[in-house]
């Protein structure tokens, strides 16, 4: 479990990502990832394993799974062409619509296809945790859908900041459990959830809405969210007469950026950019940036970066976008970051924020505030390339965003 | 002797007493750093095995209890460090072996390099390490090993027989054989499932067997008896202190 810094490892970990190796029979990419769990759920990521064998490329599920996409999701989400934001940035910009995608977010796309899962396995019940809640939402409405019961924990600061998504959980049927141990957010909502699902391995599925945790976790979400990469890829050919020069997505536990990422990491041509929260600044507990800042360790399941202390203490983190604020990042990301195959960087709340204003007035589209993050960061790498063709990953829509946005950018205005 | 063999000793030789042993949990520096040793060999006084939690950001195996107890000991500064620092440089040693309990991540913060030397110079016979399943421990297990201390296996009653023979066989100090499923600090019923299962367990074990999670008062270590070598109490322990009351009176009522 040590993480290498020489040349020759590097070429090691690009090549077996080019040949798409990972994960491991361990559940390891490359040095990151695996399961670190109590004992108690040993058996049931055991099943699971089992089950996402049996079931996740099997021609009925996958039948089952690709008509729900279609036919209650909406997919495949447009291609937008960003007709005035291109002419803004000198490039050609190109928007990926998950905000399109039935309950608002990319979220939506895993909490089918796990809730799905679930049903083949045997639950009696999901949970889930939040943080921006959209997962929240989207595993309440698979869970309606599919005839199942949920509890979805949520950090009491983030019900706070996301009070609208609260209100739809209730309504689709789910329990919410507000959260107020730990900061009270995602990364709290997630030790919650957890220690649910101790209680009861056999008969409760945890529905894990980010490329985070134990094997297979960041693998079956990774694997349900390729949806996004695989149109838009297709997309592009067909509409963009040509693959992108490169893919940005927001990057918190990195569930939309893997969805989109996936499927062009082969294309050794497309560069591929995460952005992560910069929050206010660099220092420890201004952000959530956890690859730009952060150190291999182990959070809730997985070996991976993390924002941590000279003791391993996991550090609080700071983002104006809750679905952002969290402080590790999915293994394969991370893994992503050492083989030199995509590059990572921060953009600020307040970048985040102008960002989200342009693309409003600029496109007639309200993004999440999470999405907006990744259009600052293709705004800002527009200025330094211009004329290039640019395929933003718009993980989701702002309306959830509204009482943070009044607090904010509405400030004064209305 | 190696450092790992003194706990079954010392639990095999309480349980010569006709009780099962106690294994007894207090949050590293909890509730006060400066008092702490002071409070570790009183409770080693009467314990058989003391076992010190290195306080985490994210207990996500513990209860409120613990939760609790180990946000005040980081708020008061507590690290790992200062842990195996207290304990070395202490005069007066605590008379019965300690193990730490710590989630992984401040392990491998402190560098599994420099960990078992610095684990035996304090004096520390072994770790608890409950986000590690045997599959990921290979590493951790074998520096540990060099020093001679244990690495100590939880199995629980959602265990698979197959998986429970594997994990006893490979177990050192004892096996800690969790109650029931969920998190510290509940209060575990005693049902005979609960007898049944432990016995399912000392069966395949060649060290002792302590029942942990859940364990609060005399009754349940009386129904126990005989059925387990050991029983782990922790967020009961806990609470006591948090009250203000006698931890030593506590812990020796437990054997009433």
């Amino acid at each position: 479990m040590k993480v290498s810094s020489s040349t020759l490892d590097q070429q090691i970990l690009y090549a077996n990502v080019m040949n798409d190796v990972y994960p491991d029979e361990q559940g390891r990419f490359g040095p990151f990832g695996g399961r670190y769990i109590p004992e108690t759920l040993v058996p049931a990521l055991n099943r699971l394993e089992a089950g996402v064998k049996r079931y996740l490329h099997d021609p009925d599920f996958q039948a089952e799974y690709m008509a729900e996409l279609h036919d209650w999701i909406g997919r495949p989400t447009a291609l937008t062409y960003a007709r005035t934001l291109s002419k803004r940035w000198g490039c050609e910009v190109w928007l990926k619509r998950e905000d399109l995608a039935h309950t608002g977010a990319h979220k939506i796309n895993n909490s089918i296809g796990q809730v799905l899962l679930a049903r083949k396995l045997g639950a009696k019940r999901v949970i889930a945790e939040t943080g921006a809640g959209q997962h929240g939402v989207a595993s309440a409405a698979a869970c309606a859908r599919v005839g199942l019961p949920c509890t979805v924990y949520m950090g009491a600061v983030d019900m706070e900041r996301q009070a609208p998504n609260v209100g739809r959980m209730k309504l689709l049927g789910a329990t919410v459990t507000p959260v107020t141990s730990g900061d009270k957010t995602l990364r709290a909502a997630v030790d919650e959830a957890l220690r649910d699902w101790v209680t009861d391995p056999n008969g409760t599925y945890y529905c894990l809405g980010s490329a985070i945790g134990p094997h297979p976790y960041p693998y079956l979400v990774r694997e349900f969210q390729s949806i996004i990469g695989r149109e838009a890829r297709e997309q592009m050919l067909a509409k963009a007469g040509g693959l992108p020069d490169i893919a940005i997505a927001c990057v918190g536990g990195g569930s939309n950026a893997i969805g989109l990422f996936h499927p062009f990491v082969k294309d050794a041509q497309v560069q591929l950019l995460g952005i992560e929260a910069g929050g206010t600044g660099t220092g420890l507990g201004q952000n959530a940036a956890s690859l730009a800042y952060g150190k291999p360790g182990v959070l809730q399941g997985c070996y991976s970066m993390l924002l941590q202390d000279a003791n391993g203490q996991i550090h609080e983190t700071h983002s104006v976008s809750a679905g952002l604020d969290y402080p590790g990042v999915g293994p394969e990301h991370a893994l992503l970051q050492a083989a030199g195959r995509v590059s990572y960087a921060g953009v600020e709340d307040d970048d985040a924020l102008n960002a989200l204003e342009e693309c409003c007035a600029s496109e007639g589209i309200l993004p999440a505030v999470e999405s907006s993050h990744a259009l600052a960061g293709a705004r800002r790498w527009a200025r330094q390339n211009p004329g290039k063709k640019i395929l933003i990953g718009l993980s989701g829509r702002g309306d959830k965003d509204m009482p943070t946005l009044q607090r904010t950018i509405l400030l004064g205005k209305i | 002797m190696l450092p790992r063999e003194h706990i079954a000793l010392s639990i095999r030789d309480a349980e010569s007493t006709g009780r099962p042993a106690i294994v007894a949990f207090l949050t590293g520096g909890f509730p006060e750093p400066d008092k702490f040793h002071e409070l570790l060999c009183k409770v080693a006084e009467v314990a058989d095995v003391v076992e010190i939690g290195v306080p985490f950001s994210d207990p996500m195996a513990d209860g409120l209890t613990i939760q609790r107890s180990s946000r005040v000991a980081l708020s008061k500064g507590v690290s790992l460090q200062w842990i195996l620092n207290t304990l070395r440089d202490a005069v007066q040693k605590p008379k019965a072996p300690i193990l730490l309990m710590s989630y992984l991540n401040p392990l491998l913060a402190f560098g599994f390099d420099r960990l078992p030397q610095a684990a035996r110079e304090a004096g520390v016979s072994g770790f608890i390490v409950p986000d590690l399943p045997y599959e990921e421990s290979e590493e951790i297990r074998g520096a540990l090993d060099a020093y001679g201390l244990a690495l100590v296996q939880m199995v629980t009653p959602v265990t698979p027989d197959d998986r429970l023979a594997m994990l006893c066989k490979q177990a050192e100090g004892f096996v800690y054989a969790v109650t029931m499923t969920g998190t510290t600090g509940k209060q575990v019923a005693v049902p005979d499932e609960v007898l049944a299962y432990m016995d399912r367990v000392r069966k395949v074990s060649s060290v002792p067997v302590c029942a942990g999670f859940g364990i609060r008062n005399p009754d349940q270590v009386r129904l126990m008896t005989g059925h387990v070598d050991g029983v782990v109490v922790g967020s009961a322990l806990v609470e006591v202190l948090e009250r203000g009351e006698d931890p030593v009176a506590f812990l020796q009522g437990l054997r009433s």
